[in-house]
């Protein structure tokens, strides 16, 4: 199943996708209303607990972004008020050069889990979606990076559509990613291709931190990650699992 | 009014209630950027930082007053960060150092524990996140009660014995301005904790040992260190 939180009419619900039809694709609401997806305003399709996401996680990423062998995987974890939902806005700060979408695979946390061997590592996943996380390399220091004002801005990352259930994604390791801004593909790659992957990092990550439900893993980006502009759109695509649309917007949006 | 924090009730009693969300502020105490001397301009960090640099204590560090912290077994020391934490009361986003201190509920400390480690550039969040790493508490206390928060003291106790005395008045960005800088790029919360910078070179603590911070004013937040069970 597939599953989103919407707002729509005065209160948050949860809607399931119905096929497609002309002009998209109809939610139906947990009180049985229909309504078109562009009817409702898209929220993280689950409460989000502690996000964590990787860097330079896909070998040619790593190669574009000039980066050696790690001795264990990249993660950093993000806040809050970073989260935003599918057709949301992006706010690019007037005068930063270079802004970068990043099409991941979030696997979502159903149980917790704690010392859990990457034998085990996929029964504590509730499923999937996909995340576009946002970064802008004019404010990357050198210090605890990457630090949180290039990758924890607010509105700055973006998860949904839907969250997928797990048993609908029956291999999470073998899944073609892509991203187009204005409709052109600028970035392909494949879960497959994960240095640490899925299993080994809950693994990694259960070893000494307990993970609970609605953690969410960001698996990091495959290389072909271009600027930007206000204006734009940009939808990041992974098979199986959906596509998650936003818009960047200028400061004026925001009334700076 | 002051609300207690225990493993139950800590973060569902109004109006203190806590989000979850907890924040730390690197190298902010002059004593952090002191001790790393000219190494701050040089490689791999080649610049001082620039915008306040934060990093994220996640939900499952948080412990509260009296909790035993788990000391892992590849790390027999801990560093024992003391430091005040700003308690949101509303909702801050682009606030002016001016009226920052308004967005406030008020103090609480926070001990943000550490593997010790001595690079800053990209450290493994298993130094910082480990389960139990940040006690908070005892309480928190309204910003009302607070004369100056820019002249808090802190004090640092292993064993009862006392290893650092530090003040807020130290910080390279006061709160007001760590305020102002932080919600110019991220929203923060009511309930939400931004740890203010620990002081350096940080008290360490074994397994066995009980650790103490006090801010005046807030009270004390004792825990205790403890073996990890195989």
């Amino acid at each position: 199943m597939r599953s989103a939180r919407v707002a729509y009419a005065g209160a948050v619900h949860t809607a399931v996708p119905l096929p497609p039809a002309a002009g998209g694709t109809p939610l139906r609401l947990a009180d049985g209303r229909v309504v078109r997806e562009d009817q409702v305003v898209w929220l993280p399709p689950f409460e989000v607990g502690t996000v964590i996401a990787l860097g330079l996680n896909y070998a040619e990423h790593a190669k574009e972004l000039a980066f050696n062998a790690q001795e264990e995987p990249l993660v950093f974890l993000k806040g809050p008020s970073t989260l935003l939902g599918h057709r949301g806005f992006t706010r690019r700060p007037d005068g930063v050069r270079f802004m970068h979408y990043e099409c991941e695979l979030a696997v979502v946390i159903g149980a917790s889990a704690r010392n859990v061997s990457r034998a085990h590592a996929l029964e504590h996943v509730a499923g999937y979606c996909v995340a576009n996380d946002y970064a802008i390399r004019d404010y990357l220091e050198n210090w605890y990076r990457p630090n949180l004002r290039v990758k924890n801005r607010d509105g700055a990352t973006v998860l949904g559509p839907y969250l997928v259930d797990a048993e609908d994604v029956p291999d999470p390791g073998n899944l073609a990613l892509r991203t187009f801004v204005n409709g052109k593909q600028t970035q392909q790659g494949n879960t497959r291709d994960m240095i640490t992957d899925i299993p080994a990092l809950i693994e990694y990550l259960s070893s000494f931190m307990t993970l609970s439900p609605g953690d969410v893993i960001l698996t990091g980006t495959p290389d072909g990650v271009v600027n930007v502009d206000c204006g734009d759109t940009v939808v990041c695509e992974i098979e199986g699992i959906g596509s998650l649309y936003n818009t960047i917007v200028a400061d004026g949006v925001f009334g700076r | 009014m002051s609300i207690v924090i225990n493993d139950t009730v800590a973060m569902r009693v109004a109006p203190y209630r806590l989000s979850g969300t907890v924040y730390g502020t690197l190298l902010n105490h002059r004593s952090a950027l002191a001790e790393l001397g000219e190494a701050a301009s040089q490689a791999p960090y080649k610049a001082l930082p620039k915008a306040p640099v934060l990093y994220v204590k996640p939900r499952n560090t948080i412990a509260a007053p009296g909790a035993a912290v788990v000391v892992p077994q590849d790390s027999p020391e801990l560093e024992i960060g003391g430091c005040v934490g700003l308690v949101i009361g509303r909702p801050a986003c682009r606030l002016s150092p001016q009226e920052a201190l308004q967005a406030l509920a008020g103090f609480v400390i926070v001990n943000d524990i550490s593997v010790p480690h001595t690079s800053f550039y990209r450290p493994s969040i298993r130094f910082k996140a480990r389960d139990g790493f940040c006690p908070i508490g005892p309480h928190v206390t309204p910003r009302a009660d607070v004369s100056d928060p820019d002249a808090l003291t802190t004090r640092i106790f292993v064993d009862g014995v006392l290893q650092q005395t530090t003040s807020t008045a130290d910080l390279i960005r006061p709160i007001a301005t760590l305020l102002s800088d932080v919600t110019e790029f991220m929203t923060l919360f009511p309930g939400d904790v931004l740890a203010v910078g620990v002081a350096r070179p940080v008290p360490r603590a074994r397994a066995g040992q009980t650790v103490t911070v006090e801010v005046t004013g807030l009270g004390r937040l004792d825990n205790r260190l403890v073996e990890a069970t195989p």
